[in-house]
């Protein structure tokens, strides 16, 4: 039987790990071909080491194992230069391209009015216009295909309620869904779709650190795991701690494949409830 | 069939006769699951448009059953909830458990708010909304015995997420099944039920293929037919196509439906080409 994206190649950016490489392993089970993209460096206002160009190569083995071809290279989504000799090689590499999903993030936290000029600068450069870039550098591949395509954009249940101690955050996330349903109108008649996934907490190394635990459990001294799945559950419906990378892939595999060859212009909640609490 | 996405639960569709009930119930079963699918199977006077019929409904149980599942066809009106109960229960009874609810029966009559007789009101939001809820209370007791959790699936539209002149009954009834969800999801999230909507477009079925129909969205044409309305509806649309398929909404039913969206729950899922974002 065929895969669900069987012959596609997509293009994910924050491959290395976590949700990224999620992606990038269930979408070459469904027959897709990847290229993968980390900045694979770490980031001076974020608390917690990004990933390493190792991490990215375990995803390109994870991904071939699976029969599915890969180009992975280290680009940053603040540099357009860098993304786009990516893509452009991949797509030369791999014959076309299909699917994009904008994936690179991070978080960091503090009230608004503590937070560094720096500390805004780089949340918006990375998880707002990073995105906006990474779709600019695909968009002339996908239009020249001339098979449509899908581009799912990552934002998060912060992209369409607020959380206190994370403006930026919010500010650039939910600046995403306005971002993806306009380029769901531009490219509507290219046949290209735009749509985001918007998780709650899920269990990646950008939640599970000391900086996080610390935010959701103000008042424990030396916050666990434990402590923080107890407080993150508290904020979603269903009685889990949070959800899982794979749940967003599967979220993102549907949106990515002709299964929603007619959805666009929408937001996407894998929050287990986050926004009907 | 035990690599189906769906393989071995039970699916309840209401409106299953035809249209996108049927395809969920097709869909479904393609993918392992068994049926009970209901639908009323008789015309309705303040409906403008010939109803699904018995001899549809036991179409969509031959079809059902040639992918080797199991069905339990049976004619009841989503206005009656004792009669929707019986459903069920036998459903449960014949096929052992109960996982999915796909409360997709509805009707539609257009008229401008201040001309629209009472009847006509009161119909369409018993139907489109009152019979929603009808579903889900007949169905609820049983996915909670189960004990192993559950998706339900309510059919909302476009018009529960933004307003369509002409139709005030339909858009209030499917604003109501998007609030119905998410109270839903949240009363049922401690069992591991999820709630959500698929709210869709235009759908190549006979609710929108029929003269009134045509009339409202073609007032300028005098007999206007499906080739007058392809236009109109496309230019509803963002993506360049006048109206989805029945298949594009079982899709997104399927999706909902399978653990692949088991953290899923008190969504509004559009299958709209865009119509909101237009």
């Amino acid at each position: 039987m065929p895969g669900r994206v069987e012959g596609k190649v997509a293009f994910i950016t924050g491959a290395a790990r976590g949700q990224g490489r999620s992606h990038a392993v269930r979408l070459a089970q469904e027959g897709a071909d990847i290229i993968a993209v980390d900045h694979c460096a770490d980031i001076d206002t974020v608390g917690y080491p990004m990933a390493t160009a190792e991490d990215l190569a375990e995803t390109a083995r994870q991904v071939e194992k699976f029969g599915g071809r890969v180009v992975a290279r280290e680009a940053d989504v603040r540099d357009t230069g860098s993304l786009r000799a990516a893509v452009d090689e991949g797509v030369a590499e791999l014959g076309r391209l299909d699917i994009v999903c904008a994936n690179a993030g991070i978080l960091s936290n503090g009230p608004s009015h503590e937070l560094s000029e720096q500390t805004w600068e780089q949340m918006i450069d990375i998880n707002l216009s990073g995105v906006w870039r990474t779709c600019t550098v695909a968009i002339p591949h996908l239009i020249a295909g001339g098979r449509g395509g899908s581009i799912v954009l990552t934002s998060s249940v912060a992209g369409l309620r607020s959380y206190s101690g994370v403006s930026h955050y919010v500010a650039a996330k939910h600046g995403v869904v306005g971002l993806m349903k306009t380029l769901a109108q531009e490219l509507a008649e290219h046949s290209i779709r735009v749509n985001t996934v918007n998780p709650t907490q899920v269990d990646t190394d950008m939640i599970q650190n000391e900086s996080m635990y610390r935010l959701f459990c103000p008042d424990v001294e030396n916050p666990t795991r434990e402590d923080f799945g107890e407080a993150s559950g508290a904020t979603i419906l269903l009685p889990i701690p949070w959800v899982e990378s794979i749940d967003v892939s599967n979220a993102v595999l549907f949106l990515a494949s002709d299964e929603a060859r007619y959805i666009t212009g929408v937001a996407l909640p894998v929050d287990a409830g986050a926004l009907v609490i | 069939m035990s690599r189906g996405r769906v393989a071995g639960r039970v699916a309840l569709v209401t409106g299953a006769a035809r249209g996108q009930g049927r395809a969920h119930a097709v869909r479904l079963a393609e993918e392992g699951a068994d049926v009970i699918a209901v639908d009323v199977c008789a015309d309705l006077e303040n409906v403008p448009y010939p109803l699904g019929t018995a001899a549809d409904l036991a179409e969509t149980a031959r079809q059902v059953e040639r992918l080797g599942r199991r069905v339990l066809a049976r004619q009841a009106d989503v206005r009656d909830l004792g009669a929707l109960r019986a459903v069920v229960d036998e459903g449960v009874a014949e096929l052992g458990r109960l996982d999915i609810v796909c409360a997709n029966a509805g009707v539609n009559q257009p008229a401008p708010a201040k001309d629209m007789p009472e009847s006509v009101w009161r119909d369409v939001v018993d139907i489109d909304l009152g019979g929603v809820w009808r579903t889900c209370a007949a169905a609820i007791p049983h996915l909670i015995a189960g004990g192993r959790g559950g998706s339900l699936v309510l059919t909302s539209s476009a018009a529960g997420l933004k307003a369509y002149a002409n139709i005030a009954h339909y858009t209030a009834a499917k604003h109501g099944v998007v609030g119905l969800t998410k109270t839903l999801a949240q009363e049922l999230a401690p069992h591991r039920i999820r709630v959500n909507t698929v709210s869709p477009t235009q759908v190549d079925t006979p609710m929108i293929m029929n003269e009134p129909m045509y009339r409202l969205f073609c007032p300028g044409v005098a007999e206007p037919t499906r080739e007058d309305f392809a236009p109109v509806s496309q230019a509803m649309n963002a993506l360049p196509v006048p109206w989805v398929e029945p298949r594009d909404v079982s899709d997104a039913v399927l999706f909902l439906a399978s653990d692949e969206a088991r953290y899923i729950t008190g969504v509004a899922l559009p299958v709209d080409a865009g119509v909101l974002i237009k």
